[in-house]
This record gives C-alpha cells, sequence and structure tokens, in this order.
C-alpha cells in the first residue's frame, strides 16, 4: 500500500496579543491507520481521502481563533500510514515535540501506538470502538473520544425499550467485529429488559460487494433469510463489516423495521443534525472541506476541540497537566449534543449523548427520559465504574 | 393612560395599571410575530415576517421594529404603526442576536456562520463594521453609556469587550461552555454572561475586565444537565437578576448583591429570552416547546399568566412607550 502522506501545518499570521516568546504551541498528530478493506456496499458510504482529517481542520480552525486571545498557537500535522508504519509515524512526531496523538485506528493497533507513546504523550482514541480498550486494555495514557459498542448499543436499546419495542430479532455479521457488537446488543438486551427471541448468523461468503442489478437476488434473498421467526418487534443488525445490513430494511420476510448497522442507527454524527445550533457548525465544516462531516471527521474534531480546551483552561501546553485536568472535575465540553460532555475518570472515557438516526433525519437522542443514574444521567450508556475491568493507578 | 382595572388573574384585586405597552413575539417556527397588549395581556395580531424569525427588538423611539430573519441572511425592519415591512438591512448570513447603541444608531449582529459581529447604520443601512470575533459569535450586549459593545462566542467561550468606536476588541474574557446571552445592569458597572451548556452565569466587573462571581443553579428532582441558562435580565436597581433556565422550565430568581438563588418560577418549555415592561412591572418570557409566553409579576415575583402565541416562541421585545 502506498504511504500517504498529508501534512497539514495550520499557522495563522493573525496578530495576538501575547508576547510571541511567551506563545505556547500545541501540537498534534492526527494518525490514521488505514487497513485494506472491502468497498463499501453503498457508493454514498465511499471513504473520502480525508476522512477524519477533515474535522481535524476545523477544530485547528476553531482552536486558533480561541488561541489567538490566549496567546496559544494550535498546529496540527496529519498522516495516514499504512499498519507496519504507523508506530514509525508516531514514534517521529514524538521525537518532533509532539505531545498529542489523536488516533484513527482498529483496536489492537490503538494499544500498539498507545504503549509505544508511553509517558511522552497523551494518545485519544477517536475510532475503536472496542470495550476491551476500556475495560481491561486500559491504559493511563489513553482518552477514548469514540463511543465503546456498549454505548452505541444502550443508546438504541433505551429508545426500543422507550417505544416498548422489546422483542428482538438479532440477526449479526460473521467477522470479530460483528461478534463484539452482537454481544453488546445482548448485554444491551439483559441490562435494559428486551428478549432477544432470535438470533442469526449472516456469513461473509466473499464475492463482489456491488454488482450490477445485485438487487433482484437480494430481493429473493433477504426474505427467505429472514423467514420462520419467532414473533418479534425489530431487526437488529449487527453488522459492523457492512456486509448485508443495509440490504434488509424493506426486504425482512415480516413488515418489521430494522436497527443497528442499518435502519435506525446508533451514531456520534449524521449530517441532517442541527439540534443545539449545529446548523452552523455543519455549515463551517462543509464551507471548509466541501462534503458532509462523517462521524469519524466529529470524532477529531472533538478530539482536538477537547484538547485545545483544556489547553485554554490551564493556560498549559503540558500534557501532564491537560490530562489531569480533563479528567478532573472542572473540564466540560460543549459539543453540539445538547449537553456538556465530560470524561469517566476510572477509565478515560468521554461521556456523550448519542444519535439515533435515520437515512435523512435525526430521530432521537439517547440518554432517553427516564433511564436514570446517581453520577450523570449519560453513564447509563456503556459499562458502568462498578461493573468496569479498568484498574488505574490514581484514578 | 393610566387607569384602574380589574384583572381576571387578580381575584377580583384592583391595582393601578400602568401604561399599555405592545409585546412583540417572534415565533421561530410559525414565521411569524405575535402582538400582545401588556393591559389585557392578550394577543391582539399575528403577522408574517419570513423565515425563521429570532432576534427581535423595538427601537427607541417605538416606531420601529427590528427582526432578525435569519434563514433570510437580513434583518427585517417594520413600521409599528402599519406592521408594515419598511426595508431591509444587511447583517451577513444567518443572523441570531443583535443590540442597538443607546443613541438608536448602530445596530450590531453577530454573525455566527462567519465569526464577525457587523456593525450597521440603520439609516443609511450600509455596514459601518465588520469585527472578526470567537468562534460562533452569539450574545450582544451593549453598555449603557454605549463605548463598549460585549460578544460571546459559543465555541471559543468568551465574552469579547470591543470598542465603539475604534471597532476593536480590547479584552476577552473567558467564561463557560457555549455563551449564550449577555446583559449589563442598568449603571453598567456589573455584567452578566450565560452559558447554556456550563449551567452558569458569570458576573464580569465591567471595569476591570475580570470574572467576579459565578452563579450556579441547583434544582431538586432536576438532573444537573436540564439546567441551561440563557436570557437574563435584571432590574433597573439592579437589585434581582432573572435567567431563564431552557429546559429546566424556570426562570431563577437571583439577588443582585449576594448573587444566590432566591427562587425557582415555573414557566413554560424551554423557557428562552425574556424582557420587561418598561415600567418593570411585568417580565415576559418565551417558551419555545410549548408555544406559550409566562407573565411574571416583578413586585409579587409570581408567574400570573402564560399566553398562547405562534410555534416556538424565541425572542420578545417590548415597546417603550
Amino acid at each position: 500500500m502506498q504511504w500517504i502522506f498529508v501534512i497539514c501545518l495550520i499557522v495563522t499570521g493573525l496578530s495576538c496579543g501575547a508576547n510571541a516568546a511567551e506563545k505556547q504551541v500545541i501540537s498534534a498528530l492526527v494518525l490514521r491507520v488505514d487497513t485494506p478493506k472491502t468497498k463499501p456496499i453503498s457508493r454514498l458510504d465511499l471513504p473520502p481521502d480525508d476522512l477524519g482529517f477533515a474535522g481535524g481542520a476545523l477544530a485547528t480552525e476553531d482552536n486558533q481563533t480561541t488561541g489567538r486571545f490566549m496567546g496559544q498557537e494550535f498546529v496540527t500535522q496529519n498522516i495516514a500510514s499504512p499498519p507496519d508504519e504507523a508506530v514509525a509515524a508516531l514514534e517521529m512526531a514524538i521525537a518532533d515535540g509532539v505531545q498529542y496523538i489523536v488516533v484513527l485506528a482498529d483496536a489492537p493497533m490503538v494499544l500498539k501506538l498507545a504503549d509505544a507513546a508511553g509517558n511522552k504523550a497523551l494518545v485519544l482514541n477517536a475510532l475503536a470502538p472496542d470495550d476491551a480498550l476500556r475495560n481491561d486494555e486500559c491504559r493511563a495514557n489513553l482518552l477514548h473520544i469514540a463511543p465503546s459498542r456498549a454505548m452505541l448499543t444502550d443508546a438504541l436499546a433505551q429508545f426500543l425499550i422507550w417505544k416498548k419495542w422489546r422483542n428482538w430479532f438479532l440477526v449479526e455479521g460473521s467477522h470479530p467485529e460483528d461478534k463484539a457488537l452482537a454481544d453488546a446488543y445482548r448485554r444491551a438486551a439483559r441490562k435494559f429488559g428486551a428478549k432477544i427471541v432470535e438470533e442469526r448468523v449472516f456469513e461473509d461468503t466473499g464475492g463482489a460487494r456491488r454488482t450490477d442489478s445485485g438487487h433482484v437476488q437480494v430481493q429473493k434473498q433477504v426474505p427467505v433469510f429472514t423467514q420462520r421467526a419467532p414473533d418479534y418487534d425489530v431487526m437488529i443488525a449487527a453488522d459492523e463489516a457492512d456486509i448485508f445490513a443495509v440490504y434488509l430494511p424493506f426486504h425482512t420476510w415480516e413488515a418489521r423495521p430494522v436497527a443497528g448497522s442499518a435502519g435506525l442507527r446508533p451514531v456520534t454524527w449524521h449530517p441532517a443534525q442541527e439540534a443545539w445550533g449545529a446548523t452552523q457548525f455543519q455549515r463551517r465544516f462543509e464551507k471548509l472541506n466541501g462534503r458532509y462531516m462523517r462521524p469519524e471527521d466529529y470524532q477529531v474534531w472533538l478530539a482536538l476541540r477537547v484538547l485545545s480546551e483544556a489547553a485554554t483552561r490551564t493556560r498549559s501546553d503540558r500534557h501532564d497537566v491537560l490530562e489531569k485536568y480533563l479528567l478532573g472535575d472542572d473540564f466540560e465540553i460543549a459539543a453540539f449534543k445538547g449537553e456538556k460532555l465530560t470524561f469517566r475518570p476510572w477509565n478515560g472515557q468521554l461521556r456523550q449523548p448519542i444519535l439515533l438516526v435515520g437515512a435523512r433525519v435525526l430521530v432521537s437522542v439517547s440518554p432517553q427520559e427516564g433511564f436514570l443514574h446517581q453520577v450523570s444521567q449519560l453513564d447509563t450508556l456503556g459499562i458502568d465504574q462498578p461493573e468496569s475491568g479498568c484498574r488505574l493507578e490514581g484514578r | 393612560m393610566k387607569k384602574m382595572i380589574c384583572l381576571a388573574v387578580f381575584a377580583g384585586l384592583c391595582a393601578p395599571a400602568a401604561g399599555a405597552y405592545t409585546v412583540y413575539v417572534s415565533n421561530e417556527k410559525d414565521n411569524t410575530v405575535s402582538v400582545l397588549d401588556s393591559e389585557t395581556l392578550e394577543v391582539t395580531d399575528t403577522f408574517d415576517v419570513g423565515q425563521r424569525p429570532r432576534g427581535i427588538l423595538v427601537s427607541k423611539d417605538g416606531k420601529q421594529l427590528y427582526i432578525c430573519v435569519s434563514d433570510e441572511d437580513t434583518v427585517k425592519v417594520f413600521d409599528t404603526a402599519t406592521l408594515k415591512l419598511l426595508h431591509t438591512l444587511p447583517s451577513g448570513p444567518d443572523p441570531e442576536q443583535f443590540a442597538l447603541h443607546p443613541s438608536g444608531n448602530p445596530l450590531y449582529i453577530a454573525n455566527e456562520d462567519d465569526n464577525l459581529v457587523t456593525v450597521v447604520d440603520v439609516k443609511t443601512q450600509l455596514v459601518l463594521a465588520e469585527i472578526p470575533v470567537g468562534v460562533e459569535p452569539e450574545g450582544v450586549a451593549i453598555s449603557p453609556d454605549g463605548k463598549v459593545v460585549i460578544n460571546t462566542s459559543e465555541t471559543t467561550n468568551m465574552a469579547h469587550f470591543i470598542d465603539t468606536t475604534s471597532y476593536e476588541i480590547f479584552e476577552n474574557v473567558l467564561v463557560d461552555q457555549r455563551p449564550r446571552y449577555a446583559q449589563f445592569t442598568d449603571d453598567g458597572s456589573l455584567l452578566f454572561v450565560s452559558a447554556e451548556i456550563g449551567g452558569t452565569v458569570t458576573v464580569i466587573d465591567v471595569t476591570k475586565h475580570q470574572a467576579i462571581h459565578k452563579i450556579t443553579f441547583e434544582i431538586p428532582g432536576l438532573p444537573d444537565e436540564t439546567i441551561q441558562p440563557v436570557g437574563v435580565k435584571v432590574t433597573a436597581d439592579g437589585s434581582i437578576i432573572y435567567v431563564a433556565l431552557g429546559p429546566a422550565n424556570r426562570v431563577a430568581v437571583v439577588d443582585g448583591k449576594t448573587f444566590e438563588v432566591l427562587d425557582y418560577l415555573l414557566v413554560g418549555q424551554r423557557v428562552w429570552q425574556m424582557a420587561f415592561t418598561p415600567d418593570q412591572k411585568y417580565l415576559f418570557t418565551t417558551n419555545g416547546n410549548s408555544n406559550d409566553i409566562s407573565v411574571i409579576d416583578v413586585a409579587r415575583q409570581k408567574v400570573i399568566k402564560s399566553i398562547q402565541v405562534g410555534q416556538q416562541p424565541w425572542g420578545v421585545a417590548i415597546s417603550p412607550n
């Protein structure tokens, strides 16, 4: 795989009140580790070259605007790397004085990078949803901006319970990430009192993802695959690998809604989200990047905004100072979700509402009304402290 | 036009009525403005103003009504006598909040998309200046002496102090997350900035440009996250501060000296902006999610009536006479 090396140094010439000598520079690396993947089923989902980086570009602009009033400068470097060169890219950046690494990678790679960074940099996971990273495999130098699978599945489960759609037909894919997602749905069903009345596995048998007039076969195969199930309210698709879920709506044997990896989906972001002042945010992104914002873009934007917010409030550029502040009681950030986001100090996970979206509009936002928690209602989403396997010194 | 009237809600209690003022409410979703009489507390008229009206204010002489018509990217000026459109003002895209200089001119408009405050001469209808500020400028307030305009930026989380002569920012004060609204005391000594997501109101000493206190709110039985301060108003003597708490559906009554919360008044859903009648007898609140406005009797600190208006009432402005 070809090295894609994108460097985007944003240094504005805007004047600021502070003396140049006092100026702090907060340097971040956005490291996207690209593993070879099959193409998405829908061409609307084809990943743009600047996936994730586009959100970083907007965050850096936002941060620079704030920074010019504070005498701080925010510099962001983007690298898209193949897996075998990712650690070297991280080490090179750290050697250059970069203290903040925003990572878009799968879970094993996130751990590899966090361990390589050691105490020299703070790593922010902006992609991997694996609950293990927040539990037994948690790291002291690793914060999670992306929500975990348990947070996403709990968000959907709360809505389905609110709807009184308690009987679920779970269809999972045959890839390990699909199994992990299906497990998260099973856990959510137990947690909120739903019943999985039927489970099936959709085997990935390979082959081309898209063929001309492929819908002809889909129209015959999916009804057959979903027939003879006990009565259910909603079909849940666990298909992170994007093999089959988008084929389910309208093709199920029974006339039932689909949720999960298709139909009603739990996500961090959607281009139709306009609530809580998001319209201006969407427009700023689109003006800068010429396309709609995707969840990966939002997550990188949020990672860099979180860093900037901590740097502004602490007036520091040091990663140990910022991390302490981020995990403390004073940190909070607005992120177009209608309430402040904070970190769970015991495992470094950012608390956040989850959007439930259809194809064209926002359907709902979880946590749903009535799901209560003694610390934060947001802690009704995901694995809570008493069940957490993350044991870090001093947390 | 002073006269004795008996308000039905007072259950036979007669009170000397102040002059009747005209109350204007912008209905964000209906594209209309509701007109009410402050004496009868009834809607007397509703008229179309254009796509998504939000910020609303009345000129000093009461003759003109200014409305931020957000989705038409303009500020419209209506004749209050005829409710007819007089002209539009160049506002920049998506105007939401604005403030008028105490002399009646110019108008300072926050442009969220462009990180600018646009200064418009309301007579010549020309743009006098565009001032670069923080990310997503929102609240705009002007000091009673007309020398300082304040702009709050929602993503930068600052109150920017702008010199009205040079159009330059000369001070920035960090406040909490998503600052929405700024309000001076009538003597100009204090500035209040609400932070919707932070859940606080920062009290700023205007001469020192320093935050001197943070007003916090706590309502038994309500999650912390639902307390989202937006509109702020202060009585003329500075003794009481009213804070609209958004989805907490309450207006906080705050002591202007100790900054302690004295009471929470239950109003409608998603209470957003507020305005006093000029005699400060009543405070009107817009309740976006229940499509009504609440009337607070200021002396008694009681909600005395809620009045149905259009869909998603956003702002309220009251004629000076």
